[in-house]
């Protein structure tokens, strides 16, 4: 599995840094890390370009108003970080299709394509329904021992695994 | 510090250390979900432990506050099982797949896609949703040292062992 040219920093160094970056945004911007809430602004954003009217009355866009904010800069933050770290230790690589699904379900981009915004789809209407994501609940939550949070972290991974036995069977381990 | 540059940066700083930590790949995602590669799950302990450490302690002081966001049990079940099944086909979450974008697997715009559609689908069904799923077992901005009634110290100390114990094991079995 591990490629002895591409393998990064250990993830318990990279990770408790990240930690780091989590203490940083709640000392100096009172914020706690999350990306979720993104995709609904941008959406009410992009709503609003052709129908004010509607998203004046919809209530979730009154809860969360649309427009750019901490975290919606944080989120386009990530892919400036990943690209910086990607193509300054060369393992930026344009991909189209991922190793694991390639060798499961075959190359095909119009059948990654598909699968994948199915995916976008359901997983951000589970994240705004648990009121979070990995970043907000999973990190955020779990540090403040938020009883939100560990309940929403340990049903992401129950979901997952059992969509992913369902996707590669069972007997996993290699 | 203005705050969007502030965002902006905290953004840069995070995604360089996921891409670093190589957590950001479908195959890392999905390895751990198949429990043969459990790099992300190290990467995310890690963090917390940190974190979790650093924001008690600043609290502590009155240097930071708390925002936890408040437990409804319906909401949480429900939508992160929900979300995990759309984690599985992804690959990818809503932070992660920004990431991914930045190292150039592309495949993430088709769930960034997906998410932009299907926040507009949650904001259509939110008002059913607020008087059902939103309504089951509510219990408001709760850790889990104040439902236990103690001091947060000795809950950080136990999840704290709990976590070494588990990457020791992690390591023993080379996941």
């Amino acid at each position: 599995m591990k490629s002895g040219t591409d393998a990064g920093w250990s993830p318990y160094v990279a990770g408790a840094l990240s930690g780091g970056v989590s203490i940083f945004a709640a000392v100096t911007a009172d914020k706690f890390l999350g990306a979720s809430t993104t995709f609904v602004k941008t959406t009410g954003m992009i709503e609003q370009s052709f129908a004010p009217e509607r998203v004046s009355t919809l209530a979730y866009f009154i809860k969360e108003v649309p427009k750019i904010d901490w975290q919606w800069m944080f989120v386009v933050g990530i892919f400036f970080g990943s690209l910086i770290a990607a193509l300054t230790s060369r393992s930026f690589q344009w991909k189209a299709v991922p190793d694991m699904w390639g060798e499961r379900f075959g190359t095909s981009v119009p059948k990654r394509a598909l699968i994948a915004f199915l995916g976008g789809v359901i997983a951000i209407f589970g994240a705004r329904l648990a009121d979070g994501c990995p970043s907000g609940h999973g990190l955020s939550g779990s540090l403040q021992l938020a009883v939100s949070g560990l309940i929403a972290l340990v049903c992401f991974f129950i979901g997952g695994m059992m969509m992913t036995r369902i996707l590669y069977g069972g007997g996993g381990r290699r | 510090m203005n705050i969007l540059l502030n965002g902006l940066i905290t953004g840069i700083m995070f995604g360089f250390l996921l891409q670093k930590g190589r957590v950001l790949r479908y195959d890392k995602q999905l390895g751990a979900l198949r429990l043969i590669d459990m790099t992300i799950v190290k990467f995310m302990l890690s963090s917390i432990f940190v974190s979790m450490v650093g924001v008690y302690m600043l609290k502590d002081l009155g240097l930071v506050n708390l925002q936890v966001k408040a437990t409804i049990i319906g909401a949480q079940v429900l939508g992160g099982l929900i979300f995990g099944i759309g984690w599985a086909l992804l690959g990818y979450c809503p932070g992660t797949q920004m990431g991914a974008l930045g190292e150039g697997r592309w495949d993430a715009v088709w769930g960034i896609l997906g998410m932009l559609t299907g926040a507009a689908i949650f904001a259509e069904v939110y008002p059913v949703l607020q008087t059902t799923v939103l309504t089951w077992g509510v219990f408001g901005k709760v850790t889990v040292p104040q439902a236990l009634g103690i001091n947060h110290w000795p809950v950080i100390i136990v999840f704290v062992i709990g976590g070494l114990l588990l990457f020791r094991w992690l390591e023993l079995k080379k996941l």
